[in-house]
Formats: structure tokens, sequence, C-alpha cells
């Protein structure tokens, strides 16, 4: 029983005998402190500055009135928040967005899934197809609009979904500046699908390398064949983390979604696109940059926030997340 | 047993190598109507027939990109090559930084910093543009470069994937660091950090990429066309009433190969980032 030195600083020491009186005893480790600083300080004063100081401003903005200043003091309550929420641009920027979450979702989940099982059968090309797939990753959103708004989906006659069209008899359509009907959604659905699937079949390829081939072979042995039911007693169930981590990071992008938006539906830089495809994003940046309302932009910021939080919150709670921490 | 079955003895999959051709038209479509609306004419382009590739190939596309005095293409690209190449390894070096003290320097500080920097990654990024706006615009950072770059380089993310790998970093080779008389930025610097050099790739891939394809951010703060990057000069022009189409197509090529040759050559990098960062993200 090393009570002494196992315990420098216990009460006990000084009453059980003569110790001496232990000299390490919370000596402040100046070269340790002074190392700390130097690597961390940096990092920390950005994002103390950049994230704390500002949501701190834009929380003490969203109760201030702010047009065209950035500057507190001329308080007004919750009226911000007031006026955010009467506003049906941004309610309907709200359940906008909710519907294209719930469409984006489960569609991006799906193919991805679908083509890194498809990927991961293969034995020769493997690398190739897998790049194929994962290549539009590299590809900024705006570059994705333009050839999606001028190319894919563009109303000219030569444009290449009315030229497949043709092929079947189809008049040339404008897709993207029609409200009615919505052909706009197949645009914007399609253009993320095309950026963000390759990226989610990594993930799940990923996944898959972890689970044992034994399995497999198990199964095989039991007489559990045919691919879809190895499918779903076995690659499914085991992906169960990577498929909850896909699925939140899904949702966090897709309520912040913004670039595609802005530049498939908007006709000029101040313009904005019309109310039925205006994500929260795109309202806020009309509201802050455009109208120069820092109050009611700082409120939204919130609102939008503290949607993505409880979302996040509420889903992780659903899917039981940390009831098995993977590490 | 004598016919014990061979690795190879399965079938080929013919169906699937079916599938996946199918499968990666859609995928590379998008790539080759690219490049061939750069090498056709504004008239080409707005015709009625659907051309597999322009009869006559034309570069005035490329040359007109350069010489379109509003949208600056030449500049918007040095910014963007500047903010990314600053940005990727400044940033990863940073959580790098701040991952291995939090992990392996025993003091007070350590668990109240990793707290104070993880909690950031509850707020979302891009939903918080206004509040970042404020405070960049306060500082005098609307129309600079610092404005388009200092923001982005501090990322709570990297920092947890670092803590964790530091974590992992052998007590022994530490020790035996200290023994030949390294202080803690020795271990750090000596040892610590050349050994993590994957990790630093992977990130660091990610991040030039990132950096390179932002938008929302650009756009907020580069206000003045001397300020804006490659993505906000093309949304520029898609965005305008007259668009000179062959040009816009030829900027989006010239914006994309620089990355296509990257994401090419490092995609062992970054796939290896990405299963990182979206497995504990």
């Amino acid at each position: 029983m090393s009570l002494r030195t196992g315990r420098p600083g216990t009460s006990a020491g000084p009453v059980t005998g003569p110790a001496p009186a232990a000299p390490r005893r919370r000596r402040v480790d100046w070269p340790a402190w002074r190392a700390f600083i130097l690597l961390t300080a940096p990092l920390v004063v950005g994002l103390v500055v950049f994230k704390y100081v500002a949501m701190g401003w834009g929380l003490l903005l969203s109760f201030s009135n702010a047009r065209g200043t950035i500057a507190l003091g001329d308080w007004a309550g919750l009226a911000n928040y007031r006026a955010l929420l009467d506003d049906p641009r941004f309610r309907t920027s709200l359940s906008m967005i909710v519907v294209f979450t719930l469409v984006i979702v489960p569609l991006t989940f799906a193919i991805a899934l679908g083509l890194a099982v498809l990927v991961n059968r293969l034995r020769r090309g493997r690398a190739l197809f897998r790049t194929t797939f994962f290549l539009p990753a590299a590809v900024s959103y705006v570059v994705a609009s333009l050839i999606w708004k001028m190319s894919l989906f563009s109303g000219v006659p030569s444009s290449a979904a009315n030229s497949l069209a043709a092929l079947f008899g189809q008049e040339p359509t404008a897709w993207i500046a029609t409200v009615d009907p919505p052909l706009y959604w197949v645009v914007l659905i399609t253009v993320r699908l095309w950026l963000q699937i390759g990226l989610y079949m990594i993930l799940f390829l990923a996944g898959m390398q972890e689970i044992p081939g034994e399995l497999y072979e198990a199964a095989r042995v039991d007489g559990a064949a045919g691919e879809w039911r190895l499918f779903r007693h076995i690659t499914f169930p085991l992906l169960r983390n990577t498929s909850v981590a896909v699925t939140l990071l899904l949702v966090i992008a897709s309520f912040q979604a913004f670039d595609e938006f802005y530049n498939l539906l908007s006709t000029g830089l101040a313009g904005a696109p019309g109310p039925d495809g205006r994500p929260p994003l795109v309202y806020l940046y009309d509201v802050s940059l455009v109208q120069q309302d820092y109050g009611v932009g700082s409120a939204g910021a919130f609102v939008v926030t503290l949607l993505i939080v409880v979302v996040t919150l509420v889903q992780g709670r659903l899917v039981g997340l940390g009831r098995k921490d993977g590490e | 047993m004598t016919e014990r079955p061979s690795r190879r003895g399965r079938r080929f999959p013919v169906g699937s190598y079916l599938a996946a051709v199918v499968f990666a038209v859609p995928f590379l479509l998008p790539f080759y109507l690219l490049l061939r609306n750069s090498l056709m004419t504004q008239a080409e382009l707005g015709a009625l027939e659907w051309h597999w590739w322009p009869e006559k190939i034309s570069f005035t596309g490329f040359t007109d990109a350069f010489d379109n005095s509003t949208v600056p293409l030449g500049r918007a690209l040095l910014n963007s090559a500047l903010v990314a190449v600053i940005s990727a390894p400044v940033s990863t070096l940073l959580a790098s930084m701040t991952g291995y003290a939090v992990a392996r320097i025993r003091v007070a500080a350590a668990r109240p910093v990793f707290v104070l920097v993880v909690a950031t990654m509850m707020v979302p990024g891009a939903a918080t543009f206004v509040p970042t706006f404020v405070v960049v615009g306060s500082m005098g950072g609307v129309n600079t470069l610092w404005g388009l770059i200092v923001p982005g380089l501090f990322n709570a993310l990297a920092v947890l994937l670092f803590r964790g790998f530091y974590l992992r970093f052998p007590q022994e080779i530490e020790d035996a660091g200290r023994i030949d008389g390294l202080g803690h930025l020795g271990v750090y610097l000596r040892l610590a950090l050349p050994n993590s050099a994957g990790l630093l790739a992977a990130l660091g891939v990610l991040s030039f990429i990132e950096h390179w394809n932002s938008f929302l951010w650009p756009l907020v703060i580069g206000q003045d066309p001397a300020f804006w990057t490659v993505q906000v000069a093309m949304s520029t022009n898609l965005t305008s009433q007259a668009i000179n189409l062959p040009a816009l197509f030829a900027s989006a090529v010239i914006s994309v190969i620089p990355l296509a040759l990257v994401f090419l050559a490092a995609q062992r990098y970054i796939v290896r980032g990405i299963m990182a960062t979206g497995i504990k993200g």
C-alpha cells in the first residue's frame, strides 16, 4: 500500500507520520502549460471570435431593431421573431425544406446503399466504377446547377431532357420556369442526388468492409442463400451505425440547402426565386444581405439552427444513438 | 472434399456489371455535356436538334470567358486558388495542434478546452452565416481576402478526429522522445505530427475540395468583383440576363479540371478522410 506516494494530496498525509512535505504537490507544470497554450490558442481564439462571439452578437441582434446596421442598442423584444414567423414566405420556406428533406434523404440513402452493394459485388473494375459514381463529389453545386439549368433540363428542344422526351413523342417542356406543374422539383432533386450519392456510397462501402466474410459463408452453408436474404439478414443490420450516421448527415445537409436553389431558381444576384422554391437559407440571404435587416436575419439563423438541432436530437433518440457506442 | 470451391468458383456477376454500366451513364452524362457545350458555339447550343458533338470545335468560349470585363474570371480563379491553397493546410494543421494538445498534454485546461471546441459542432455551419457575417463585417472583413479565408480555418470536427488519433499514439514513442530531451512541442513536431501524415493528407485534401467549391460564404463576404471566387463569378454569369453560354461552360470546365485532377490523384486519401469524418460525424 503506497498510500503516501500515491495520494500526496490527501489529508491523511500529515497525520500518519513525518512524511516529507511532498515536494511535487500540485506544482504547476509551466512547460506543459506553455506548450498547451501555444498549440491550442490559434484555433480556440478563432472559434471564440467566429463562433461564440458571433452567436452571442447574433442572439442580441435578433432582439434588436437592426435595419441597415449591425449595432446593438435599439431593443425590439421578440418583434423580429414575430415578424419572421408571421411572414408567409418564411413559413413556406420551412414547409418547403421539410418536404425536400423527406424526398431527398430516403432517395439518396436508398440509391447510395444500392450502388454500394452493387460495387461491392464487382470483382474486377471495382475501383473504376467506384470512381465513376464518386467523381461528381469533386464538382461544385454552382457548376452542377449550370449543367442542369442550361443543358440537361433547359427549355430548348435540344436539351438532354427534352431530346429524350421527344423520343417518346413529348413536346419540349420548360423544366425550371414553370410552377405548375412543379417540374423544377425534378431538377432540384436530381442535381443533389448526382452531387451527393457518391459520398454516401463510400460511407456504406466502408461499413461493408467491416462485416466479416465468414458471416456470409456461414449463412450459405446454412442454406440461407439468395442475395436478397443475405442483404436483409446480414448486410443491412450490420450497417446500422453507418446508416444512422448517413441519415443524420443527409438531414443536416438538406436543411442547409442553399447553392442549387439560389443558382437554379434565381434570376439575378438580387432577385430571389419564387416563394415555392425558396428554402430557409435563401430566405435569410434575401432578408439580411439584400434587404439588410440583420435583426430578422439573425432571428432566422437561430430558428433554423434550433430546428436542425431539435431534428438531429429527436432523430438520434429515435434510432437509439448512443445506446451502442461504436468507439 | 476434393471439390473445394475456389474463390473464383462463383459465377461471374454479369448482371451486376450490366447494372453498373447502366447506372454509370447518368453519372457521366453531365461531365460529357459540360465538355461538349464548352466547345460549341452559342448558335449550336440554342439549336433545335440534339448534337452529340459540335460540328466544328470552337474555342471561343474559352477566350470569351477571360474577356468578360464585368466578371473577371482570371482574378476569380486566383482568389479561389488562394483560398483553397491557404485554407486546406492551415485549417488542418490548426486542428492537429489542438487535437494533440487536448489528447496528450495533461493540464487542467485540457478538458474544458476540448468541450469548448466540440460544443461548436452542435451549431450547423451554413445556417449561422448571418451572425458570422455580422462579426466579420464589424471587423472590416467585407471585401477582403482575410474575411474570405479566416472564418473557415477553425474545424472542430477535425480536432475531434485528430484527438482520437493522438490518443492512440504510443506512449513509448513519446517517452523515448522525452528521454532524448524533447519537450511537449518537440514530441509533437518531431514525432506525433510526422506520424499523422496520413490523416493530415486525408483531411487536407477534403478541406481543399470543400474550400474550392464553397459558395455561400464567398457570396456573402465578397461583394466587390475583385473578391469574387470562381464559384461566385460563375454564379453571377449564370443568374444574369444575357448569358454567353459557351463562355460559361468553358469557365466551368476550367474550374473543374484542377479539382478533378486532385480528386483522381488523391482518391485514396479522400476516401480515408470521408470514412474518418462520416462515421464519427
